[in-house]
C-alpha cells in the first residue's frame, strides 16, 4: 500500500472501486489485469488475453502491428496491402518512422500507400488476381527490391494464400524481385503483439542471411532490435555508435533497408530494445548463428550509459570501454546541465504511464531522472514476461488466440553457425554482471504497492486521473484529449507529441525540456473564467 | 525528394492504388454517429478498426473520440460474432451508459455475414438494452464504396431508426449534414438562426467535436442531435440535403418513411452554393433572406473584386470527396481561377457529371472518380503539367514540398494544421475564410520566392 504524503495518494482504494462498475464477469475477468507490484516478489499479472467486447480498450489489431509497427520503417520494400483500401489508408504516414535515403539505398517507399483495394467482387471471387496484378503493377513503375504483402481481415477469411501469389509472382519476374506475404489478418491475435511475431518470422524466413557480405568501418559489429526511429530515435542511436567506435549493422526496423535484414546475422550482438515486439527474431539470430542477445535500453541518459557500459564489457576491448567512458562523460555535461533546470520544474511530480510493450517500461527512467514517480503504469499489448520477467515464460499457458500465430522452429545454420562467445566466456561475462538473452520485466523495477494494470480501458483511465490527479499521463492519440479534457497534461509516447529524439543522451535532454514545457505551461491555470472562481463573493447592491 | 518514385509516365493501373483519395466505409459511420447527442458508435469487427479510426478521427479534430469495438478473434471469425456483439452491448451499458450504441460493420463481419437485425434482438430480449435506450446499426462493408458512403449509411440509420410521423406537423425545415466540420455546421446553423428559421440539423457534431477545456470530461457532450429530434424529422415540413452522396439516401427514406419532401443542394461551400442553399432555405421555410446575411455577401464580393487579379488564371488540382469537392470547383471557377486536376477515390456518376458541367469552359481540365483515381495520378498529372495551387487532406503536403507548389488543407484529415473545427468553410463568411487563405497562399509564395527587387510593400 502507498501512502504519498505530499499528494496523499491511496491507490489501494482503486481495484475494488474500478470493478464495481463492471458487469459480473467482466470484473472477475478485469480483475487479474490489475494487481500491486511488489518488486521483491513479484505477483502474477495477467496479459496478452483478449479484451472483453465493448471494454474500449488502446489496443490494435496484428496487422498493424506487422505492417505498422516491425515492417513498415523500412525505407526500400514496397508494402502492399492486400484488402479494401482502409487498413494501408490508416496505416500510411501515421508512425513517424523517419528515414534517410542514401546513395547505397536511395529507395524511399515509406510516403506512399499501397493497397490492393478489395471491392466486392473481389471478396466473392477471390482476390488474388488482382493481387497479382497489383505486384505487377508495382514492379512495372518502381522496380524495388523487395515486395512485401500484407493480408488484412476478409483475406483470411475468402481463403486468398498470399505467400502461393508471392511465390508465382518471384517466380513470373524471374526472381528479379524478393517477394513475400504475411498472413497478418486483423482478427489473429488479441493485439498488435501478434503482428509482431508473425512479421519477426517473416523477416527470418525471407530476410535474415540473405547476404553474408561483410562491410563498415568499425569491428565491434552489434545489431538494436526492436528500434523503430520514432522522431529521430535511431538517428540519435546511430551517431552514438559512431562517436563510441561501433557497427551498427542492422537496426530492427527503424532507418532501415532490406540488406540490413539481410547482413543481421554477421553482427557479433544483439541488442534488444523493444523485447516485446522482437524477442523472437533476437532469439532466431542466437539460436540459428550464434550471436548472443542483451536487453538494453536507450531511454534515458544513465540507461544509455549503462548499455554503452554493457557493450564495451562484452567486447572486452580496453580501447573500446575507454572510447565509450570518453564519449559518456562528454554527453554527460549536457545533459546534467539540462537535467538541473529542469528538475527545478519537474521534482516529486506524478507520472503515469500507459503504452506499448516497453515504453511503459523503459520511460520510467526518463521520469526518474527528472524526479518524477510513476506510481502507475502498464501495457497496452504486452506479454507476462514483460511484466514478470522472462523467468516466467515456462509457466504461460498458451491458450487458442496464441496457438493460431506460426511458431517456427529454427536451426543452428549449417554453415554459419558461430558460437560468439564460448560457454566459458559467457559465465565469466555473466558473473561479472551481464545478462544474455533475459529480460526482468517492468515490475522489478517498480516501486511496492505502485499499480500496474495490463490493457488499461477507458473507464478505469478516467478513474485514475479522477482519483489520482497525476500531473503528466503518458499514452497515446485516442487517449490524449479525453485526458486533458480533465485538466490533466497527456505525453503521447507512441508519436512523441511530433517532437524527439527521445533516446540516447541527446534525446534525454530533449525529454527534460519537453516535460518542463508541459510541467510549466501557463495554460492549465486558465481553465477557469475569473467570474467562476470561488475567490468572487456574490453580493448584491444595496438600493 | 519525398515522392522520389512518382514521375510523369502514367501506366494503365488495373489493381494497385497508390496513395488513395478515400479511406473505408466504418470510419464515416463513426464520425456520423458522433453527431447524435449520447450517442457511443460501436465497431462489430477486428480491433484495429476502431483503433484506427479513432486515431484517424482524432488526429484531424484534437478532441476525444471514443468508440468501442466487438474485439473479434480467430474463434469469432470462424464462428461469428453475434456473441462478441452481445457481451459489448452488456459491457457499454453497464460501464459508460450512452443514451444510443451505434453499431456498424466492418469487411470482417461482413464477410461473415452476422445478421445485426437478429443479434441486436437477442441482447434485447436477454434485457440488456435499459429501458429508454436504444441500439441501431447500419451495414458498412469496407469493400463497397469509401468512408462517404459510410457516413451516408450512419444517416440514413437515423432516419429508419428513430423519424416519426404524428399527426402533428410542425413548421420545421430538417437540414441534413454531408460530411463537413463542426464549425461548418455552426456556420449553417447561424445562418438559419439569422433567418429566423425553424431547423432539425442531423447529424450535428457541434458541441461534441469542438468542446472547451475547463477541467471537465463528459463522455457525452452537450452537442449532438438528440433522439426527440431526431424522432421530430418526420414531423418537419420539409427535409434539405446538404451534399449528394452523403445525404440523398437519408432523404429519400425519410421522405418514404413520413412522406416529408425533400431537396438535396451542395453543401454551402463557395458564393454560389451558399446563394442556392440560402433560397432553399428561404423558400422551404418561407422566410425572407434578411439585410444582413445579404450585406454578408457584399462583403464576400468586395473581397474578391479587391484581389481579383490574384486569382486570374489559376491552375488548381484538388482531392478529396465529392460533396465538397463539387461547390469548391465551383467557387474557384467563380473567382476565374482554373481547376485543371481533380481526383476522389469515391465514386459516382454525379462527381463526373457535375464536374463536366461546372469545367465546361477549362477544356484542360482532368477529373476523376473511383477505384484508382488517387493521389499518385493526380500527382502524376502535376508532374505532366505543374499547377499554382493545391487544396485538399494534409496528404498533399509532400507533393507540395516537391513541387514547391503553394498549399491549402481542406478535407479529411488534416492532421498537420489547426483551425478547420474552428473557423468556417460554409457560408459567405467561410468562402471567404477560403478566399483569404487562397490570396495569402500565393502572397506568401510570391513573398518568399521573387528576387528581392520585385518584393512589394503593397499587395
Amino acid at each position: 500500500m502507498t501512502k504519498d504524503t505530499e499528494k496523499d495518494i491511496n491507490l489501494a482504494e482503486f481495484k475494488e472501486e474500478v470493478l464495481a462498475a463492471y458487469p459480473k464477469k467482466v470484473a472477475k475477468k478485469r480483475a487479474k489485469g490489475i494487481v500491486y507490484n511488489d518488486p521483491d516478489e513479484i505477483p502474477q499479472i495477467q496479459a496478452n488475453v483478449r479484451t472483453i467486447p465493448g471494454i474500449i480498450t488502446q489496443r490494435g489489431c496484428t496487422y498493424a502491428g506487422c505492417k505498422g509497427v516491425v515492417l513498415g520503417p523500412t525505407r526500400d520494400i514496397v508494402n502492399i496491402t492486400h484488402g479494401p483500401i482502409g487498413c494501408g489508408f490508416y496505416s500510411w504516414l501515421t508512425r513517424r518512422n523517419q528515414t534517410r535515403p542514401d546513395e547505397q539505398a536511395p529507395e524511399n517507399f515509406i510516403p506512399y500507400a499501397f493497397s490492393t483495394d478489395m471491392q466486392d467482387s473481389n471478396i466473392v471471387f477471390g482476390g488474388e488476381e488482382k493481387l497479382k496484378q497489383a505486384i505487377r503493377e508495382a514492379y512495372e513503375l518502381f522496380h524495388p527490391k523487395a515486395i512485401a504483402i500484407f493480408s488484412t481481415c476478409p483475406v483470411g477469411l475468402i481463403g486468398d494464400d498470399v505467400h502461393r501469389v508471392a511465390r508465382h509472382m518471384t517466380e513470373e519476374l524471374e526472381g528479379k524481385v524478393n517477394i513475400f506475404g504475411f498472413s497478418c489478418e486483423g482478427y489473429r491475435g488479441v493485439s498488435q503483439s501478434a503482428g509482431h511475431h508473425i512479421a519477426n518470422n517473416g523477416l527470418y524466413k525471407n530476410l535474415i542471411g540473405n547476404d553474408d557480405s561483410v562491410d563498415g568501418k568499425y569491428k565491434f559489429r552489434i545489431n538494436v532490435l526492436g528500434e523503430y526511429n520514432i522522431g529521430g530515435d535511431a538517428f540519435a542511436i546511430e551517431t552514438l555508435m559512431d562517436k563510441c567506435g561501433i557497427e551498427l549493422v542492422a537496426t530492427m526496423s527503424g532507418n532501415s533497408t532490406k540488406k540490413q535484414f539481410e547482413t543481421a546475422h554477421t553482427a557479433d550482438l544483439s541488442l534488444v530494445m523493444c523485447h516485446r515486439s522482437i524477442n523472437y527474431v533476437a532469439e532466431m539470430l542466437e539460436t540459428s548463428f550464434g550471436i548472443p542477445w542483451m536487453k538494453a535500453n536507450f531511454i534515458g541518459a544513465e540507461a544509455t550509459a549503462k548499455t554503452l557500459r554493457k557493450v564495451g564489457k562484452y567486447f572486452g576491448d580496453q580501447e573500446l570501454i575507454d572510447r565509450i567512458e570518453k564519449v559518456i562523460a562528454e554527453e554527460m555535461i549536457s545533459v546534467k546541465e539540462a537535467q538541473e533546470k529542469a528538475l527545478e520544474k519537474t521534482n516529486g511530480k506524478l507520472a503515469m504511464l500507459f503504452v506499448g510493450g516497453s515504453r511503459a517500461h523503459h520511460y520510467q527512467e526518463l521520469f526518474n531522472e527528472l524526479g518524477m514517480k510513476t506510481i502507475s503504469a502498464g501495457y497496452e499489448f504486452g506479454h507476462r514476461d514483460d511484466y514478470e520477467g522472462r523467468r516466467v515464460i515456462p509457466t504461460i499457458q498458451i491458450d487458442a488466440d496464441s496457438r493460431n500465430i506460426e511458431q517456427i522452429t529454427v536451426y543452428e545454420d549449417s554453415t554459419r553457425y558461430k558460437p560468439r562467445k564460448t560457454e566459458e566466456e559467457l559465465k565469466a561475462l555473466e558473473s561479472e554482471g551481464l545478462e544474455f538473452n533475459g529480460y526482468e520485466g517492468m515490475m522489478a523495477e517498480m516501486k511496492k504497492g505502485t499499480l500496474v494494470i495490463d490493457d488499461l480501458s477507458h473507464y478505469e483511465m478516467e478513474k485514475l486521473i479522477e482519483m489520482y490527479h497525476p500531473d503528466i499521463f503518458c499514452a497515446g492519440i485516442k487517449e490524449k484529449f479525453c485526458v486533458q479534457k480533465m485538466g490533466i497534461p497527456l505525453k503521447q509516447l507512441h508519436n512523441y507529441d511530433y517532437g524527439g529524439p527521445y533516446a540516447a543522451f541527446e534525446g534525454a535532454i530533449n525529454f527534460y525540456k519537453d516535460i518542463e514545457q508541459i510541467a510549466c505551461c501557463s495554460i492549465w491555470k486558465e481553465m477557469k473564467a475569473p467570474w467562476e472562481s470561488e475567490d468572487i463573493v456574490e453580493a448584491e447592491y444595496a438600493y | 525528394m519525398l515522392l522520389r518514385h512518382t514521375t510523369d509516365k502514367e501506366i494503365d493501373r488495373k489493381a494497385l492504388t497508390i496513395n488513395p483519395a478515400k479511406t473505408c466505409q466504418p470510419i464515416g459511420a463513426m464520425y456520423a454517429a458522433l453527431g447524435i447527442h449520447g450517442c457511443l458508435p460501436h465497431s462489430h469487427g477486428s480491433q484495429g478498426c476502431c483503433s484506427y479510426h479513432r486515431s484517424t478521427l482524432t488526429r484531424h479534430f484534437k478532441e476525444p473520440v471514443v468508440a468501442a469495438t466487438s474485439s473479434f478473434s480467430e474463434g469469432s471469425s470462424v464462428f461469428g460474432g453475434s456473441a462478441n456483439l452481445v457481451q459489448a452491448i452488456e459491457t457499454m451499458f453497464t460501464v459508460y451508459k450512452p443514451e444510443v450504441i451505434a453499431v456498424h460493420t466492418t469487411c470482417l463481419s461482413e464477410t461473415i455475414g452476422d445478421d445485426l437485425t437478429q443479434i441486436i434482438s437477442k441482447a434485447n430480449e436477454d434485457g440488456l438494452i435499459p429501458e429508454g435506450k436504444f441500439v441501431i446499426y447500419c451495414n458498412t462493408p469496407s469493400y463497397v464504396g469509401t468512408h462517404i458512403t459510410g457516413y451516408s449509411n450512419q444517416v440514413a440509420a437515423m432516419v429508419k431508426f428513430f423519424s416519426t410521423s404524428t399527426p402533428k406537423k410542425r413548421n420545421v425545415v430538417n437540414l441534413v449534414a454531408g460530411w463537413m466540420e463542426p464549425s461548418d455546421m455552426r456556420e449553417i446553423k447561424r445562418l438559419a438562426q439569422v433567418m429566423e428559421a425553424r431547423t432539425i440539423m442531423f447529424p450535428d457534431m457541434t458541441g461534441v467535436l469542438d468542446t472547451p477545456l475547463n477541467g471537465k470530461y463528459h463522455m457525452y457532450p452537450d452537442g449532438g442531435t438528440t433522439i426527440p429530434e431526431l424522432r421530430a424529422t418526420g414531423d418537419s415540413k420539409f427535409t434539405i440535403g446538404l451534399g449528394q452522396y452523403c445525404t440523398e439516401d437519408a432523404c429519400i427514406k425519410l421522405e418514404n418513411k413520413c412522406k416529408v419532401k425533400f431537396e438535396v443542394t451542395d453543401i454551402p461551400i463557395g458564393l454560389k452554393a451558399t446563394d442556392r442553399f440560402l433560397m432553399s432555405l428561404s423558400r422551404h421555410a418561407n422566410l425572407p433572406i434578411p439585410d444582413s446575411i445579404t450585406e454578408e455577401r457584399g462583403r464576400l464580393i468586395d473581397l474578391i473584386a479587391d484581389n481579383a487579379k490574384y486569382l486570374y488564371g489559376k491552375r488548381v488540382a484538388l482531392w478529396g470527396d465529392p460533396d465538397t469537392l463539387i461547390p469548391l470547383t465551383e467557387f474557384l471557377v467563380s473567382l476565374d481561377m482554373r481547376p485543371v486536376y481533380i481526383v476522389t477515390g469515391t465514386p459516382g456518376k454525379v462527381f463526373d457529371e457535375r464536374m463536366a458541367e461546372i469545367l465546361k469552359d477549362i477544356p484542360e481540365a482532368k477529373f476523376m472518380s473511383g477505384e484508382r483515381a488517387d493521389m499518385f495520378r493526380l500527382h502524376q498529372w502535376i508532374k505532366q503539367e505543374g499547377v499554382d495551387l493545391l487544396i485538399g487532406n494534409t496528404y498533399g503536403k509532400y507533393i507540395a514540398r516537391d513541387e514547391d507548389t503553394p498549399f491549402i488543407r481542406f478535407g479529411f484529415p488534416i492532421a498537420d494544421r489547426a483551425g478547420h473545427n474552428y473557423f468556417p468553410k460554409t457560408g459567405y463568411v467561410g468562402a471567404s475564410n477560403l478566399a483569404i487563405q487562397i490570396l495569402n497562399a500565393f502572397m506568401d509564395h510570391q513573398d518568399r520566392t521573387c528576387p528581392e527587387e520585385k518584393v512589394e510593400f503593397q499587395m
